[in-house]
């Protein structure tokens, strides 16, 4: 079991409050997944600057900051925590590869021009107050909260996966064929830094949009490709999309007002929302793909 | 009486409405901001109206007894599961596996109810106004599954004893349920059903009625008293 929580803000009314709102849908998903949580929050931003989430872990961050100062020039770096926001010009293949190989402590959590994903393992509270959520603003946002199945309770296992530029998957669910699929994908050319599942099915949404599929077909396809139970949120800079499998055991729920969309796995994680109960409140159909922005 | 979740502890709601005093006459209760907890109203076994104002989540009014519970907004998976006895009446939609393994009383959803409705019901009677997901009535064994709308995949799939009455569209059929005759008892039946839900626009010959072909299970009528 794990709870998954995203918020797609029609209108600007709400943008200040966007980190609140999810915030409190974490809060209320606790009882699905106390033991990792993570978030995905988009922001506009310049679309030349690049910001890189990453993950320093026990690193100490001044130290890391005069390091990588002076690899790169013009760098700007946000700490919440063990985590630390990079903005930059510097495009990402050359950011990963020095990361790679000047830093192999550090876990890049995503890239983008308008994402910043944090996650970690522990209680959803503790880490939303961690890396103060609560402060952010943006347009669109996607969590998860985790209870640990198939791989281990780590930062790397913890969702959202982000697999491309301003990617991020959120899932509920289990895969059965995602050893095959991942096999697949590395020939393709992915990546892989876990054993997760859902890391593999962030690695087929990427790798379909990067052939300029769109999300909406990416997913449909992916009711196809990807075996087992799922409910996914994937979030790409404009907006994001959910689908559950055609078994449809995983559950979903969506509140639709005039200002916002919001998914849950179970109601109580939107209860707080404001105008909630006027919202048009429906369950996602099973094998059915539901897109807002894109 | 009015019982705010806001303020007090679902549990504590709960132990209220489960262990009230036989001899107390004020048995009307209104229960306000649920927010979609679970297992709101679950276990009671008094003769007792209540109105849940607002959305619940998982499993509300489960196992009820005698109790006559309205829900004025959505309830997630398992609404009235189990229930053995009252009457259960959501005003708005429904999760999955509505009303299942019931054994008895009346669960009306006024609007839709997705997957697994009356998943193994064992005598309650369910009326939807709407329309209901697929695997409905999966291995249901008795008791009346009534729905005004359509019905998703595998209808009554592996059914035993359940009586499934259909007004709009069937997806496909599960295996062993098949479409039976309406005789005078059903239309009967129905017409009962219909009523006992308040709807007034839809006619009991307008329905089709699916059952078990009795093909893929051992069970013989003649045995029942054995069980």
């Amino acid at each position: 079991m794990c709870g998954i929580v995203g918020i797609y803000l029609k209108t600007k009314k709400f943008e200040k409050n966007l980190g609140k709102m999810l915030s409190g849908m974490l809060y209320n998903m606790e009882s699905r997944g106390p033991d990792s949580a993570g978030f995905a929050i988009y922001k506009n931003s310049e679309k030349k600057e690049y910001k890189y989430s990453l993950c320093i872990n026990n690193l100490d961050f001044t130290k890391f900051k005069i390091n990588i100062s002076k690899k790169i020039k013009n760098l700007k770096l946000n700490q919440y925590s063990d985590h630390v926001i990079v903005k930059t010009t510097e495009t990402s293949k050359k950011f990963i590869k020095l990361i790679n190989q000047e830093f192999p402590d550090v876990s890049i959590v995503g890239y983008g021009h308008s994402i910043e994903i944090f996650k970690q393992v522990g209680n959803p509270k503790d880490v939303v107050k961690k890396f103060n959520l609560e402060s952010f603003s943006g347009t669109h946002g996607i969590g998860h909260t985790r209870m640990a199945t198939e791989s281990a309770i780590t930062t790397d296992g913890s969702h959202p996966y982000s697999t491309g530029e301003d990617e991020c998957l959120v899932h509920n669910g289990s895969l059965s064929n995602h050893n095959n699929l991942r096999r697949e994908l590395k020939k393709k050319g992915n990546t892989f830094s876990s054993e997760n599942d859902t890391e593999v099915a962030a690695g087929y949404v990427s790798n379909s949009l990067s052939n300029n599929n769109s999300l909406k077909d990416t997913l449909v396809s992916g009711l196809k490709d990807l075996d087992g139970f799922y409910t996914f949120i994937a979030g790409t800079r404009k907006g994001f999309a959910v689908v559950r499998d055609e078994i449809a055991c995983k559950p979903a729920v969506i509140a639709e007002t005039k200002n916002y969309v919001a998914i849950a796995s179970e109601f109580q994680a939107m209860a707080h929302l404001p105008d909630v109960n006027n919202a048009k409140i429906f369950e996602p159909e099973p094998g059915i793909v539901y897109s807002w922005g894109n | 009486m009015k019982l705010d979740l806001k303020k007090l502890k679902l549990r504590k709601v709960n132990e209220q409405l489960q262990s009230l005093d036989r001899k107390v006459n004020d048995r009307d209760f209104i229960i306000i901001n649920p927010e979609g907890n679970h297992a709101v109203c679950a276990g009671l076994t008094e003769e007792l109206n209540i109105n849940i104002k607002g959305h619940v989540g998982y499993y509300c009014a489960g196992m009820n007894q005698k109790a006559n519970i309205t829900i004025e907004g959505n309830v997630g998976t398992g609404v009235a599961e189990n229930m053995m006895s009252g009457k259960v009446h959501v005003k708005g939609n429904a999760s999955q596996s509505a009303g299942a393994t019931a054994h008895g009383g009346l669960l009306i959803i006024d609007g839709d109810a997705s997957s697994r409705c009356g998943i193994s019901m064992k005598g309650v009677d369910i009326v939807v106004k709407g329309s209901v997901g697929h695997m409905s009535g999966f291995m249901s064994q008795a008791g009346n599954l009534v729905v005004c709308g359509d019905a998703g995949e595998a209808l009554g799939d592996s059914l035993y004893e359940t009586n499934i009455y259909i007004k709009g569209k069937v997806k496909s059929l599960g295996a062993d349920c098949v479409e039976k005759k309406m005789d005078k008892k059903h239309i009967k039946k129905l017409n009962l059903l219909l009523q006992k839900a308040s709807i007034k626009n839809q006619k009991a010959g307008s329905f089709k009625r699916y059952g078990s072909a009795k093909k893929l299970y051992n069970f013989k009528i003649d045995n029942i008293s054995n069980y």
